[in-house]
Order: structure tokens, then C-alpha cells, then sequence
């Protein structure tokens, strides 16, 4: 899973472009890549190792997002994620909110590739649903919830916001009963895979998202306690409580939590 | 409430004690903070000027008071230079991993602004017992610094270089490590300055089968691991590093001592690469 790829080179923000908070973590990044044509090389190694490549991309127009995802796919990658949620930089983000704008750039950029194409969806909407269902009717073959809420961070002494870009992105655990419910509502309004994310620590977050309805699960703050062992962990803990409660396979208990409620209603 | 607050990821503000005017343009900020008293040598933090940027500097002292010891380079180093005591500074760190002390006779290389994250390296290895020779590079007397600091600590066994012969040897650190690493029984070797002296010091080391510890310098965002701003090779600069061992510098050998990334991720050359 790469950062977001555009179609020319970006530096991002200036520093800092992190914050510390309770509970998680702010970024104002700012997209950073190295932009498309240099991606490719990277991505060209990364294809000699055998290392499978979701390359995540953004544009700044439709046109930019064609562009982009359809180098990324002749060039091979394994799957794309379009990401039309980033909170701190214009434009990119405002695109997330507006459902027909979500269906064009999908269906747009679905008719050029022949890869398969995530939608990564924003938290900061009123009704995830209704961008997740606008997202599948443009051709999204599976969406990802979600990408981080608009926050932002104040230093009391110097008085002023930390973020050069004064708003960023929160993620981490305090992110994560947000994401999980975005998940769970997408569940029950669509029919494609959901990717699920944010604030995923430790397997049991992993397993909730599981049964809400996620069948696979992206990882990045966790990263900055708990290192790159944090995957090997999460598969471990998985397994276990898989063995523990007689399950075979991962599928049988994505959405498991749906079945559950009803039962509990009756 | 957790003592989120208390961990190296939290920013904190500390007010700067004193700034101690080095050499021109080069200055050490002391101030007070519990986190960076416990540092390792060659840990880092970041350092932010409100209302400009945030940048890494290595600590050059480790102690009840600590500093960062800052070269002025552009607006943000040069606003750190030019600070009073009472300043206000951003930090977040220690971060990454720092100099192992092994062995029993250790040379330093320090090369300019190089010299800071050795300093505090130089006086751990004093408090064990230890009697490290350090070879301070500069390229000009009026450059090198804490001169006076090391001439109290070492003696004879600190050795100075200079580009210009302005004081000590005449020529480039690296040279006049070779030539020490020749006549003398070294058993590893410490460096940190511009990264083609660091390459020249780490051939010098292989060829004479010397374990090197290295400290190297990249454009950073997050330093906590997540953006790959600092990436070289399979490594990220703010957590495996910033020090990288002779087994961690074999797997950089295309881009140690040749080219960095820019902040939009694209390598660009390093000077004398």
C-alpha cells in the first residue's frame, strides 16, 4: 500500500506536519510523492521482488485522476485505491463529500483501468453511506473506510495551532469507534468488499472491524508504537481467536456482528 | 488522564536557558527537559520554531540541562542560531536509535557541525573509563567546535584537522583518520560530519576491519516511522538510524555518500557524492 501518488512531484507541507494527541495522531502531510513517473521506477523493483502493490493516488482534476491510474495500471500494479478524501489539502478532500462527484471520478477512472479500483472514502460527511453507494454505482470494486477526521492541535505556550497547515488529519485509536461505525453503516448499505481502517492497534480492533463488516484491514499509526512488528502481531492474534472460536476462515466472521444484532432482536 | 504528555511523540514547549555562541553562525541552545536527559548519544529530536518550521537536530548534551548545538543554514536554523535565553522552542524526541558503546579504543571523527551528536558519545565513553581519541575537522580554526571542551577532556589524544592548515593537520578529517588508523590500534570507529566524509572514514574502517558507527542526516516529516520521508534503502533514517552500523551502511552503498531524498521523495545528489 503506497502514500498517495499524483501526477507531478509534491514536497507537502512544511513542518510540522505531525502532532502527537491524546489518543492518536494529527498529519497535515500534504500529499508528498514523488509523482507518477518517478513512482513507476520504485514501483518497477517493487514488482522484481514479487512484493503485491495497492497504489494509493489522488489528482487535482478528473483528468488528473485518469492520468495517474492509468500509468499506475499499464505499469502493473496489483490494485489501485483512489483516494478523494485527503482532509488537508484543497480540493483533493472537498471532492469526498459531494456523492456525483465521487460517481464521476470513479466511473471515469473505472473505464480506463483494468486493475481493480478502492474508493477510500472520508469520515467527514454526515451520510457515508449514501458517498459509499455513490462510489459502488460508479464501479468501485471495493471501498476503504476510512480516512482520518479533520483536526487540528493548539500549543498553549506559543499560542498558537502546531500544524503548518493549522488543520490535519486524526488517526489512531481515537479515530477508531468512528471508522468502525463507518464500516458498519457501509456494511449494511453495500455489496462490494469494504477495506477497513483506522486506529487498528491490536487484534481485537482487528477482529471488531472484521465483524463489522470489513474483509481486510489497513495499518499506519500503529506503526509508530508498536514498529513494523505490529502486523505480524495482529496476524497472530487473529489466528488465535480464530482457533479459539472454531472458525476456519476469515470470511465467516466478516459482517458477523450484522447477524448477531438481529438475533439479539427477535 | 494517561501520561500521553510524557512520551518522546508529545510536543512539548521548553523555554531555551542560554544560547552559547559557538562560531559564526553555529550556536548551542541549553534548556531543561526530562525526556532528553535520559537520551542515548545520537538520538534526535525535533525542534520547532513557532511560526516556522520544525527540523531535527541531534542533542549535544545529555544532562540536567541538555542541548542542541545548530548550524544556520536556512530560515528555521537561523532563527535557533539567533535565539536569546527566554525563547520559546517546540520539541518532540528523543527519537531513533543512537551510538553503542562497545569496544575499548575508540576514534572519533567529527567533521564541522558534525561533532554534535559525538560530543555527548565522547563524554559517556569518559564517565566509563573509556580513552577515546577524536580526530575535529574543520575548515578553518575559527570553525571548530568545542575546541576548548575537548582540549580539557582528551589532552594529546584529541587531534585537530583543518581544510586550510589554519590549525593541526592540513587536509580533510578523513585523510587524517586513515593515517591514525595506521599507526595506531583502534578497535571502532565513530564518525559523523558531510556524508562523503563519513563514506571516506567508513572505506578507511572496512579496510582496516574497524566495526564503524555512523550518524546520517535526512529530510524528515513525522520522525516516528510512518512517511518515509527519511527512507534509505530498506531502512527509515528516524528509527533504524540516524546511527547506522558498517552491517546496516553495506546494504546503502548506492545512496550512502551519494544521493538523499528531496521532501517530494526524489533522490537528489549529495555535494561531493
Amino acid at each position: 500500500m503506497t502514500k498517495s501518488i499524483g501526477l507531478r512531484p509534491r514536497e507537502g507541507h512544511p513542518n510540522p506536519t505531525v502532532v502527537h494527541v491524546e489518543g492518536g495522531l494529527l498529519n497535515a502531510m500534504g500529499l508528498p510523492n514523488p509523482g507518477v513517473e518517478h513512482f513507476l521506477g520504485e514501483l518497477r523493483r517493487l514488482k522484481d521482488w514479487g512484493i503485491p502493490v495497492v497504489a494509493s493516488f489522488f489528482g487535482e482534476t478528473l483528468e488528473e485522476f485518469v492520468e495517474v491510474a492509468s500509468r499506475l495500471s499499464e505499469a502493473g500494479v496489483d490494485a489501485l485505491e483512489l483516494n478523494c478524501s485527503c482532509p488537508n489539502v484543497e480540493g483533493v478532500g472537498v471532492l469526498g463529500g459531494d456523492p456525483g462527484a465521487v460517481k464521476r471520478v470513479t466511473e471515469a477512472v473505472k473505464g480506463c483501468v483494468d486493475r481493480p479500483l478502492f474508493v477510500k472514502l472520508s469520515p467527514n460527511v454526515s451520510d457515508i453511506a449514501e458517498v459509499g453507494r455513490a462510489a459502488e454505482r460508479g464501479g468501485a470494486d471495493g471501498l476503504t473506510a476510512v480516512n482520518t477526521l479533520r483536526a487540528m492541535a493548539i500549543d498553549v505556550e506559543a499560542r498558537r495551532p502546531i500544524l503548518s497547515n493549522v488543520i490535519g488529519g486524526l488517526s489512531g485509536p481515537a479515530l477508531k469507534p468512528v471508522a468502525l461505525r463507518c464500516v458498519w453503516e457501509l456494511y449494511e448499505e453495500v455489496e462490494i468488499p469494504i477495506i477497513g481502517c483506522g486506529g487498528i492497534s491490536t487484534w481485537r480492533d482487528a477482529v471488531e472491524y472484521l465483524l463489522a463488516g470489513a474483509s481486510a484491514l489497513q495499518i499506519g499509526t500503529a506503526i509508530m508504537i508498536r514498529g513494523l512488528r505490529v502486523f505480524r502481531e495482529i496476524n497472530m492474534g487473529l489466528r488465535r481467536y480464530m482457533e479459539e472460536w472454531g472458525f476456519k476462515e476469515v470470511s465467516e466472521i466478516v459482517g458477523l456482528a450484522h447477524e448477531t444484532r438481529i438475533q439479539q432482536g427477535r | 488522564m494517561s501520561d500521553w504528555r510524557m512520551k518522546p511523540e508529545s510536543n512539548r514547549a521548553v523555554r531555551v536557558l542560554r544560547v552559547v555562541e559557538e562560531a559564526e553562525g553555529v550556536s548551542t541552545l541549553y534548556f531543561r527537559d526530562p525526556l532528553c536527559r535520559e537520551a542515548q548519544p545520537g538520538q534526535f529530536v525535533m525542534v520547532w520554531v513557532p511560526g516556522l518550521e520544525e527540523v531535527p537536530m541531534s542533542l549535544s548534551t545529555i544532562d540536567e540541562e541538555s542541548s542542541i548545538t545548530v548550524k544556520a543554514v536556512g530560515p528555521t536554523s537561523g532563527a535557533l542560531t539567533s535565539m536569546r535565553g527566554g525563547a520559546l522552542i517546540g520539541l518532540r524526541g528523543p527519537f531513533g536509535r543512537g551510538f553503542t558503546i562497545m569496544g575499548e579504543r575508540p576514534l572519533l571523527v567529527a567533521g564541522g557541525i558534525g561533532v554534535a551528536p559525538l560530543k555527548p558519545l565522547l563524554e559517556r565513553m569518559l564517565t566509563r573509563g573509556l580513552k577515546p581519541t577524536m580526530i575535529l575537522g574543520a575548515g578553518t580554526r575559527d570553525r571548530l567546535i568545542f575546541l576548548r571542551r575537548f582540549r580539557e577532556l582528551l589532552g594529546d589524544r584529541l587531534h585537530i584537522a583543518t581544510d586550510d592548515g589554519s590549525l593541526g593537520y592540513r587536509g580533510l578529517a578523513s585523510e587524517y583518520a586513515e593515517n591514525l588508523l595506521e599507526e595506531h590500534d583502534f578497535d571502532i570507529v565513530y564518525a559523523c560530519g558531510p556524508e562523503g566524509m563519513m563514506a571516506a572514514v567508513y572505506r578507511a574502517a572496512e579496510r582496516f576491519g574497524l566495526p564503524i558507527q555512523v550518524s546520517l542526516e535526512r529530510y524528515m516529516k513525522c520522525a516516528v516511522g510512518l512517511c518515509g520521508s527519511c527512507a534509505i534503502g530498506p531502512y527509515r533514517v528516524c528509527r533504524d538510524g540516524p546511527v547506522f552500523d558498517g552491517d546496516m551502511l553495506r546494504r546503502v552503498l548506492d545512496e550512502f555518500g551519494h544521493r538523499r531524498l528531496d521532501p517530494s521523495g526524489r533522490p537528489i545528489q549529495l555535494e561531493n557524492g
